[in-house]
C-alpha cells in the first residue's frame, strides 16, 4: 500500500522540478539577454536620465554599525550619517577649516571658557520637529548623561561625562529660540574643531526621545537626506528631504549606500554600472580608472599617518641610537613608488602637513644605510640583532598592502645585519597584541578626526594614551608638558608654535619609523559632478549630481 | 515513526548543547577583545573595562556560559555587542538571503547533478558520460573563489548579461517584508524586480552549485551503476519495458538512497559554507554575518550564528533519515 502511494508522487516531485527548473534556466537565459541588452543602452546612457529621478549608488566596504552617529566610532556609519545629520559647525570643503552650518555665527569669550553660538533660523528636522536651541540642550544634555560605551566619541573629545572631572563642558543652555551659550571648565583648544565632527550631528529630540536605544534604527536629523531603509549588510537608503534649508539642494533624489566588501568587487560593480561611485579603490587599480573613459578618479585629501612603531620599551629599542638607526636604513620612497603608486608623500612627523602646526624645517631621516650600520655600531650592536616584525593583514587606506611592504622593510634592516622576521595576527589579535606592548615593531596608522594636531600628536605619542593608542610605549615628560599646555592654549600662533617643538622632540627620539601619508582614491562615472572628497572620511552628498 | 523522530530530537539537546559549549568555549580562546575592538583604536582604557562590565565579560567564563544557556532556554539568543540589538531579531534578514541563495542553488545541484548522473550511468563508456565525468571532477576541485571571479569577470563585465552582486537592482530597492527577495517582489507587486533578482541568484547560485553538483552527479552515477546490475533491473528490461522507465523508475528508487545522504550533507553544508560566495558576490547572508562577528569579536552572535546553521544542519539530517523510510519501507525506524 504505501509502497504505491509514495513512489508515484517522488516521480512527479522529480518530473516537476526538471520542468520547472528547464523552464526556469531557458527562460532566464533569454530572458536577460533581452533585458540586459535594454539594460546596458540604458546604462551607457545614464539610467538615471531613463527612470526619470536621480539616484545615486555609492559602494563602501562595509556596512554601518548604527546610524544614531554618538553611538559609533566607525567609519562607514559617519559616510551615511553625515547626510543625515547636521552639526552645529561644519568643516571645510575639503579641508577641517571652521565653517557656518547649524550655527551661523559663534563667538568665544576671551579667556575661552564661553561660547555663544547663534543658530540658523527656518529649519526644521525631518519628523517636522522645529530646530531650535532648546533641540541643540536637549542634545547635549543626552550626550553629557550618557556613558562611555554608549556614546564613545563624546566622553573622548570632551574629557568624560557629567560628573567627571575632567569634563570640558560645564553647561549648554538656551539664550532665546536661537542662541545657545557653552560655558566651559578649562579652555579646549580644539572645542569648534570637535563640535563640528560627524559624531556631534544633531539629532531631533522628538525622535531620540521616543525611540531611545532604537533610535539608531530610524534616525531623524536636520540633514539633506532623509533615511527611508536599512538592510543590514546589504544596503542604506536615503532619500531628498524637501523641506531642506538650503533651497535648491539636495540635487540627487536618492542615495544608495551598498556594503560591498571586497576592493576588486566593488571596482567590478563600477565597471559594470551597478554602482556609480566606488569607495576604497586599490592604488593599484587608478590607472585602470583613469584609462576609462567612463570613469574619473577621486583624490581623497591625505589626513593619515602610516608608520612602522618601535616599542620603545623592548631592548634593542629602548635605545635611541637603534631607533634612529631604524629610522635611516629604511628606504621610504621606493615603499611610496611600489605599493602606493607613488600616491603618498613621504612622512617626516607624526601628522600630515595639511594639519595646522606641521613642522616643516625637520629634515627627517634620509635612507642612509651607512648611517644606519654607524649608529647600531655606536650602540654595541655592530653584528645587528634579530626581531620580529609585525606585519598588518588587512588593507587599511595609509596601507595598502602590509605584508609587501613588510618584505622590502626586512630587505632594507637585512642590509643594515638586523634579521627580521615577519609576524601577522588576524587584525583583532594584531591591535591587541600590539597595545599590550608584544611587538618589537609593528605597522599601524591612523586617520585623523578632526584635522587637529592634538588628534595626532597626542593621542598617538603621548604618555598619557600608552595602553591606548600610544602602542609604542613612548614616554617623554617634556613632550607630554608641551602636550597638555597646547590643549589649553586658545591663542593659535602659540599653539602651532608648541606643536613645532613636540615635533622636534619626536625626531631627535625616533619613536617610529614614519613611513607615508597616503591619498585614498575613490572612483566614479564620469557623468558625476561636483562630488568632493573630505579628508575626514565622511563625504556630504549635497551638491552631488549627474550631468 | 514518531516514537523515532522523538527520540531522535531528544538526541539533538545533548549534540546541541555539546556544540554550544565548543563554539563558548573555541571563541574566547582567540585572543582579542570585543570591547576593544567595538570601540575601536580611539577607546580608553577606562571606556573599555566599563563596556567589559556592561557586556559581563569580566565574569568567570563558567558565569557567561551559564547565563548564555539560560537565555538560550528562554528563547534569547543574546544581544550583538557591536549593534547592540537582539540577535533573534537580527539574523532572520541573513538567514532569509542565504535560504534563498542556498535553495537556488541545491535545485541547480539536485536537478542538473542527479540526471547527468542517471545519463551518465545510463550510456555508460559514452562520451557524454566521459565529459560529465570530467567537468564533474572540475568542479569539485574548482575552487569556489576562482569561479565567482571567473564568472563576474565573463558574465558580469566582459558580457554584461548578470549583475556582479547583491540581491537587487540597487536603484529601486525592493522594500523587505519577508527578506526573502523573490517572495518580497511578489508581495509588494514588484515585477519589474522580480526579474531582477532572479538575476541576481545565477551567478552565486552556479558558483555554490558547482561543488554540490559535482559530488551528486557522480554519486548518482556510481549508485545507479550498481543498482542496473542486479537482478531486477535486468528482468524489468527482459520483460520489454521501455529503457526511460526502468532507469527513471525500477532503478532510480533504489539508487537514490545514498544520493540523498550526499544531498541532505551538501545542503548542510551550502547553508554553512556559503562565506566564500557570500563574500565575492557581496550576499549579505548567514555566512558573512558570522564572519563579521567573528572579525569583531561578537561573542553572542558568533555563538547564536553557528548554532543556528548547526541546529539548520542537523534538521535536514534528521529530515532525510526520515525520507529513507519512506522511499525504502525496508528501512524500519523503530
Amino acid at each position: 500500500m504505501r509502497k504505491k502511494k509514495i513512489w508515484p508522487f517522488l516521480l512527479l516531485m522529480m518530473l516537476a522540478v526538471t520542468v520547472v527548473l528547464a523552464a526556469c534556466s531557458s527562460d532566464d537565459s533569454s530572458d536577460s539577454k533581452e533585458n540586459t541588452s535594454k539594460d546596458n543602452k540604458e546604462t551607457s546612457k545614464g539610467e538615471s536620465v531613463s527612470t526619470g529621478n536621480k539616484v545615486l549608488i555609492f559602494g563602501r566596504g562595509g556596512d554601518s554599525v548604527s546610524l544614531d552617529p554618538i553611538a559609533v566610532t566607525d567609519g562607514e556609519s559617519f559616510k551615511v550619517t553625515q547626510n543625515i545629520f547636521e552639526t552645529l559647525l561644519n568643516f571645510g570643503e575639503q579641508d577641517t577649516t571652521i565653517h557656518e552650518g547649524l550655527a551661523t555665527k559663534w563667538e568665544p569669550s576671551d579667556d575661552g571658557l564661553t561660547y555663544t553660538f547663534t543658530l540658523r533660523e527656518g529649519v526644521k528636522f525631518h519628523d517636522g520637529t522645529d530646530f531650535n536651541a532648546d533641540a541643540v540642550v536637549k542634545n547635549f544634555e543626552r550626550w553629557a548623561n550618557g556613558s562611555d560605551d554608549k556614546f564613545p566619541y563624546y566622553g573622548s573629545m570632551f574629557g568624560g561625562f557629567k560628573g567627571d572631572e575632567g569634563h570640558v563642558i560645564a553647561s549648554v543652555t538656551a539664550d532665546g529660540d536661537n542662541k545657545v551659550v557653552f560655558k566651559l571648565t578649562r579652555a579646549q583648544a580644539p572645542f569648534l574643531k570637535n563640535i563640528a565632527m560627524s559624531p556631534f550631528g544633531i539629532a531631533s529630540p522628538t525622535a531620540f526621545e521616543k525611540d531611545g536605544d532604537k533610535f539608531g534604527d530610524n534616525p531623524v536629523g536636520t540633514g539633506p537626506f532623509k533615511f527611508v531603509e536599512w538592510k543590514r549588510n546589504d544596503s542604506v537608503t536615503i532619500e531628498k528631504f524637501d523641506g531642506y534649508w538650503e533651497k535648491g539642494y539636495p540635487k540627487l533624489d536618492k542615495i544608495v549606500f551598498r556594503a560591498i566588501p571586497d576592493n576588486s568587487a566593488r571596482l567590478n560593480d563600477l565597471l559594470s554600472g551597478a554602482i556609480d561611485l566606488a569607495d576604497g579603490v586599490n592604488p593599484a587599480d587608478g590607472k585602470t580608472v583613469e584609462g576609462d573613459p567612463n570613469l574619473q578618479l577621486f583624490e581623497r585629501p591625505s589626513m593619515n599617518i602610516g608608520y612602522l612603531g618601535l616599542t620603545n620599551t623592548r631592548p634593542p629599542f629602548d635605545n635611541v641610537k637603534v631607533r634612529q638607526a631604524m629610522n635611516y636604513a629604511i628606504d621610504k620612497q621606493s615603499i611610496i613608488d611600489a605599493f602606493f603608486e607613488g600616491r603618498a608623500e613621504i612622512a617626516k612627523n607624526p601628522m600630515p602637513s595639511s594639519i595646522s602646526g606641521y613642522n616643516d624645517d625637520i629634515p627627517g631621516y634620509e635612507y642612509n644605510p651607512e648611517k644606519a650600520k654607524q649608529l647600531l655600531a655606536e650602540a654595541g650592536l655592530a653584528d645587528g640583532f634579530e626581531m620580529e616584525l609585525w606585519a598588518m593583514p588587512v588593507p587599511r587606506p595609509y596601507m595598502p598592502d602590509g605584508a609587501k611592504v613588510a618584505e622590502v622593510i626586512q630587505k632594507n634592516l637585512a642590509d643594515i645585519g638586523i634579521k627580521a622576521k615577519i609576524v601577522s595576527y588576524e587584525w583583532a589579535t594584531y591591535l591587541e597584541k600590539a597595545r599590550n606592548g608584544e611587538a618589537d615593531a609593528f605597522m599601524l596608522g591612523w586617520t585623523g578626526d578632526n584635522g587637529d594636531a592634538d588628534n595626532f600628536i597626542y593621542v598617538l605619542l603621548d604618555g598619557d594614551n600608552i595602553g591606548s593608542n600610544n602602542y609604542a610605549y613612548y614616554d617623554n615628560k617634556d613632550l607630554h608638558k608641551l602636550l597638555i599646555e597646547a590643549q589649553t592654549e586658545v591663542d593659535e600662533n602659540k599653539r602651532i608654535d608648541l606643536y613645532k617643538q613636540a615635533q622636534e622632540i619626536i625626531f631627535e627620539d625616533a619613536p617610529w619609523v614614519p613611513l607615508a601619508h597616503s591619498t585614498p582614491l575613490l572612483a566614479g562615472k564620469a557623468d558625476l559632478i561636483n562630488f568632493k572628497p573630505h579628508p575626514t572620511g565622511s563625504d556630504k552628498l549635497t551638491y552631488v549630481d549627474f550631468k | 515513526m514518531l516514537h523515532y523522530i522523538g527520540k531522535r530530537l531528544l538526541q539533538l539537546i545533548p549534540v546541541l548543547l555539546g556544540m554550544t559549549f565548543l563554539v563558548f568555549m573555541i571563541i574566547r580562546a582567540i585572543p582579542g577583545n570585543p570591547a576593544q575592538v567595538i570601540l575601536g583604536q580611539l577607546a580608553s582604557k577606562e571606556a573599555i573595562e566599563a563596556l567589559e562590565i556592561k557586556l559581563g565579560l569580566n565574569n568567570p567564563w563558567y558565569t557567561q556560559y551559564f547565563n548564555y544557556l539560560v537565555g538560550l532556554f528562554k528563547g534569547d539568543l543574546g544581544e550583538s555587542m557591536r549593534t547592540v540589538q537582539p540577535v533573534t531579531k537580527e539574523v532572520w534578514p541573513y538567514l532569509a538571503a542565504t535560504f534563498e541563495l542556498a535553495f537556488f542553488a541545491i535545485l541547480i545541484a539536485v536537478v542538473i547533478g542527479v540526471n547527468a548522473g542517471i545519463i551518465s550511468a545510463w550510456f555508460q563508456n559514452s562520451w557524454f558520460d566521459y565529459l560529465a565525468m570530467v567537468i564533474a571532477l572540475i568542479g569539485v576541485s574548482m575552487p569556489i573563489f576562482w569561479l565567482g571571479l571567473m564568472e563576474q569577470w565573463l558574465f558580469g563585465i566582459e558580457l554584461h548579461w548578470l549583475p556582479t552582486s547583491g540581491r537587487e537592482e540597487a536603484r529601486n530597492p525592493v522594500s523587505a517584508m519577508t527578506n526573502l527577495y523573490v517572495l518580497d517582489t511578489i508581495l509588494n507587486g514588484r515585477f519589474d524586480q522580480l526579474g531582477q533578482v532572479l538575476k541576481h541568484l545565477v551567478l552565486p547560485g552556479i558558483a555554490l552549485a558547482t561543488i554540490p553538483m559535482a559530488i551528486i552527479a557522480r554519486m548518482t552515477r556510481s549508485s545507479m551503476l550498481e543498482v542496473m546490475r542486479t537482478d531486477y533491473v535486468r528482468t524489468a528490461r527482459a520483460k520489454g519495458q521501455k529503457m526511460f522507465w526502468v532507469v527513471y523508475k525500477h532503478a532510480l528508487k533504489n539508487a537514490i538512497i545514498p544520493v540523498l545522504t550526499v544531498i541532505g550533507l551538501q545542503m548542510g553544508l551550502l547553508l554553512g559554507g556559503a562565506i566564500l560566495t557570500e563574500t565575492i558576490f557581496s550576499w549579505p547572508g548567514i555566512g558573512r554575518y558570522i564572519y563579521e562577528a567573528i572579525q569583531f569579536r561578537d561573542y553572542p552572535v558568533i555563538q547564536s550564528g553557528i548554532l543556528i546553521v548547526a541546529f539548520i544542519f542537523v534538521m535536514i539530517n534528521l529530515f532525510v533519515d526520515i525520507l529513507y523510510g519512506l522511499i525504502d519501507p525496508r528501512i524500519k525506524y523503530d
